[in-house]
């Protein structure tokens, strides 16, 4: 642990924002254990990849540039990374959902758009 | 370090301990191979959380080069093992 103090604003932004960020993925995983079907549980986990990743981001780049007097950027890096990678996670895991499905046979699927 | 980031950091970290076994019991519970993917993504965003929790706890920017080594590989397996359910391999 650094023996430098941080001045309390700075502080108290960093405790807000990691909180904020911790408490949004938390609900974004809980509803992946509640939702009832795939296509309704696929929501929930991009909350954490976007507003709990960016709150933490500003929680980190408050604490690190308060203690080192000098912006800190490296973070950013992680979060337009996430911001970039996690929609194309998304959009494979959707079509192999959707064509696992209609493999099985299944009727409940989301409609595609060129079938109407 | 006052009491008000201490206890607040510490809530974070546990909030994000919550989220990753919410996450686990998908990866662990779930019907099929596609929810299975996904909480496996879910779970690694959620350790890459953590580990920028971790680097403000311990005031070290060490973790910030393993987080981004996390969301790279985490974002390399999910995709690939994605395109695997999708297509039944990975490269063509």
């Amino acid at each position: 642990m650094s023996a430098t103090a941080l001045p309390l604003w700075a502080e108290i932004i960093t405790a807000v924002f990691a909180v904020l960020g911790a408490a949004f993925a938390a609900i974004g995983s809980f509803g992946l254990v509640r939702m009832p079907t795939f296509f309704r549980r696929i929501h929930a986990p991009t909350l954490g990849a976007t507003v709990g990743a960016w709150c933490l981001t500003v929680a980190t780049i408050a604490y690190f540039s308060v203690q080192g007097f000098s912006l800190f950027l490296h973070a950013v890096l992680i979060v337009l990374f996430i911001v970039l990678t996690a929609p194309i996670t998304t959009i494979f895991l959707m079509r192999a959902a959707l064509f696992r499905e209609r493999q099985k046979g299944n009727t409940k699927v989301p409609p595609s758009s060129e079938s109407r | 370090m006052t009491p008000v980031l201490f206890w607040a950091l510490k809530a974070a970290l546990f909030l994000l301990a919550v989220a990753m076994l919410c996450a686990l019991f998908r990866l662990l519970a779930g019907p099929s191979a596609q929810d299975r993917v996904m909480a496996l993504d879910c779970l690694y965003i959620n350790g890459m959380l953590m580990m920028l929790v971790l680097g403000i706890n311990y005031a070290s920017s060490v973790y910030f080069e393993a987080a981004m080594l996390v969301a790279l590989f985490g974002f390399v397996g999910s995709t690939s093992i994605a395109k695997f359910l999708l297509r039944g391999e990975v490269i063509e």
